[in-house]
């Protein structure tokens, strides 16, 4: 077992809710006060991984440990864990004030000690006037912070937090985000964090597990994941991504060589994925690894010419999609619109691509 | 509202079928109150002259307070202990994923629907086996029986108008199943047991043929009346006594349905969402 260094560790996890497999042996350590996010689309499994680390959900095999202890057959309000719900669950028929302190009962507090706690999290939430208003009274985004001002004053060992953003709208979820952060931060707690929104997982996470049916498909930092992901469904699910067929030509130390349908010969990073001469693999490039070109560029690594084929003005970059003979897909570049006026492209007419060796991904193909 | 939307525009047809339906409903039961305020002892037209007679009369009766006392004994006990289980059995089918709930519910429904002569039978039949001698102590039990369907249908829109995840939020925050039934799921369903303990009261106050079968010497309320019916002169102090039973019983259980309003309906934290 390695759980000794890790804070949290999931083993082999697997539930079944009657025939249905929701996870299937996920493994997974978190560290001590990371931020770490379950992302994928619903019905991946991530909101029951973290209904199991709550307590209620049992793990039907693995076990799962926190701070050493195996939590298996441990109820919900003897783990030290605590969660904000989707929806926030507050008590409707207590105030603000009440609510917060619901789970202060058990630790036999004097009244004015457990005030002064209150006060200190009304405060750390940025509500202190609203201690006695009836919780129905407020809003979404305030209802959300009573959420987590009721979790963290019981100080628990982990935070845990089921698409605490998802019913806010989007100017409101944005600057909650940023709160999120420096509150983690300040209160120094192991944070894990469900979303199926990429954009905010990146924002938020130190690292991310990415879920598909169940699995974890890879658990990593926001740059990796995006930068080096491990298969083609983590690249297609973190941002754009162009992918294109291509045979292995020769594998050296640290390269290797790889005949791309289209594309010609390149020189990719031999990275994560052993290969082997003659294997068919999957090539990827980021949209914006690309850069678009009239004129054919030199002293480039790689280069290849193509037709405009659309593209679309989004202010400060635009998007460009680029036909290539011998490629099914038009390849989509995106671009800074630094210099270019954007708006109007001249259809059909010839442009080049370039891009670096190290922009290339290099995935075993599924 | 808009008046003039298709929906909500008045129809003249269905207007006189509502006041139609409500002058059957409720003309029967308003003679009660309208011959108890009639100076005679002949219930028949025309009306004499306006009387509060028949209702002091019903004062001096000892029988009628003693019959009376026994109902709200039994009403209470009964009320009580029905909504107590009520409130476990609703929370079972409403939270618990039960194997065949709805055969389950249909079965606590059942009372519902059993005629009431077969049921007092059964139960005459059953406590007589047992050698326990009739009293105001078996009326409750058969009165609990027939109360219980009423206190379960009662609540579980409460139950169910509420949000479980409440209830998981209280077990996260350190508290055991018990201690959050108290502090979460019983004040969250109380105007459903307030209601249900009113509606509960009033059907045990009223109850008759359960009451027949089951009641020894001491009668209950709807006992002694059926047994004043046989003296003519007692009659309209009888009617005197049903029109307040009437108005008694209906201020209860408009009172619960006012208490337990918005049930189902989501709890207050839809009803209030912002």
């Amino acid at each position: 077992m390695t759980q000794e260094n890790a804070f949290i560790s999931i083993r082999n996890v697997n539930k079944f809710f009657g025939k249905f497999q929701a996870i299937n042996d996920v493994s997974m350590d978190i560290d001590h006060g990371e931020f770490f996010s379950l992302l994928g689309s619903s019905g991946c499994g991530k909101t029951t991984l973290l209904r199991m680390l709550a307590g209620f959900e049992s793990v039907s095999s693995g076990e799962i440990y926190i701070d050493g202890q195996p939590m298996s057959g441990v109820p919900p309000h003897h783990r030290p864990v605590n969660m904000v719900f989707q929806n926030y669950a507050i008590f409707p028929h207590l105030n603000v004030r009440d609510n917060i302190a619901y789970g202060l009962r058990r630790q036999k507090l004097s009244r004015a000690k457990r005030r002064e706690m209150v006060d200190e999290m009304l405060e750390l939430i940025k509500l202190p006037e609203y201690g006695d208003r009836k919780a129905t009274q407020l809003s979404g985004g305030q209802r959300q912070r009573i959420a987590l001002a009721r979790a963290l004053i019981l100080k628990p060992k982990v935070l845990l937090l089921d698409e605490p953003l998802g019913a806010l709208d989007k100017q409101l979820r944005e600057q909650m985000q940023l709160e999120l952060r420096a509150l983690q931060r300040t209160v120094g707690i192991t944070f894990v964090f469900v979303t199926h929104d990429q954009e905010e997982a990146l924002t938020l996470s130190d690292r991310i597990a990415v879920m598909s049916d169940g699995r974890d498909l890879q658990v990593d930092t926001p740059t990796r994941l995006y930068e080096s992901p491990v298969n083609r469904e983590v690249a297609s699910f973190i941002g754009t991504m162009n992918f294109f067929d291509g045979t292995v030509k020769s594998v050296g130390s640290d390269t290797a060589v790889i005949n791309v349908d289209g594309l010609g010969e390149i020189t990719a990073p031999a990275c994560t994925v052993s290969l082997l001469a003659g294997d068919r693999i999957n090539v990827a490039i980021r949209p914006e690894k690309f850069l678009l070109t009239d004129q054919k560029p030199e002293g480039v690594q790689n280069c290849v010419k193509g037709h405009l084929d659309n593209a679309a003005y989004l202010g400060e970059r635009s998007h460009y999609y680029v036909s290539v003979e011998g490629i099914s897909q038009p390849v989509a570049v995106s671009a800074q619109n630094q210099s270019r006026a954007g708006g109007t492209e001249d259809r059909k007419r010839p442009v080049w691509l370039s891009w670096d060796n190290a922009a290339i991904v290099v995935l075993k193909d599924a | 509202m808009k008046p003039d939307s298709y929906i909500e525009r008045t129809n003249r047809p269905l207007q006189f079928y509502a006041v139609l339906f409500l002058i059957v409903l409720y003309v029967p039961v308003l003679f009660l109150p309208l011959f108890s305020f009639n100076d005679s002892i002949y219930v028949k037209f025309p009306l004499k002259s306006f009387t509060f007679q028949w209702y002091l009369e019903l004062l001096d009766r000892a029988p009628v307070w003693a019959s009376l006392m026994n109902s709200i004994k039994v009403a209470v006990t009964t009320s009580i202990i029905a909504t107590g289980f009520g409130i476990f059995a609703a929370k079972a089918i409403t939270r618990y994923r039960l194997p065949g709930r709805g055969p389950v519910v249909g079965f606590i429904m059942l009372p519902l629907v059993v005629p009431g002569i077969i049921l007092g039978v059964a139960l005459l039949v059953l406590i007589s086996q047992l050698g326990i001698r009739l009293s105001l102590y078996t009326v409750t039990v058969g009165h609990i029986i027939v109360c219980l369907p009423f206190a379960i249908a009662t609540m579980i829109p409460r139950f169910e108008g509420f949000d479980k995840s409440v209830e998981e939020a209280s077990a996260d925050l350190g508290e055991n199943a018990w201690w959050t039934f108290w502090r979460v799921t019983f004040p969250m369903v109380f105007p459903g047991v307030l209601a249900s303990l009113l509606l509960t009261f009033t059907v045990s106050f009223d109850e008759f043929i359960m009451a027949f079968f089951l009641s020894g010497s001491d009668a209950t309320l709807p006992i002694y009346i059926w047994g004043q019916l046989r003296f003519p002169q007692a009659f309209p102090s009888i009617l005197a006594l049903a029109s307040i039973i009437l108005v008694v019983s209906f201020i209860l259980v408009f009172l619960g349905q006012w208490i337990n309003r918005g049930a189902g309906a989501g709890s207050l934290e839809s009803t209030k969402n912002t």
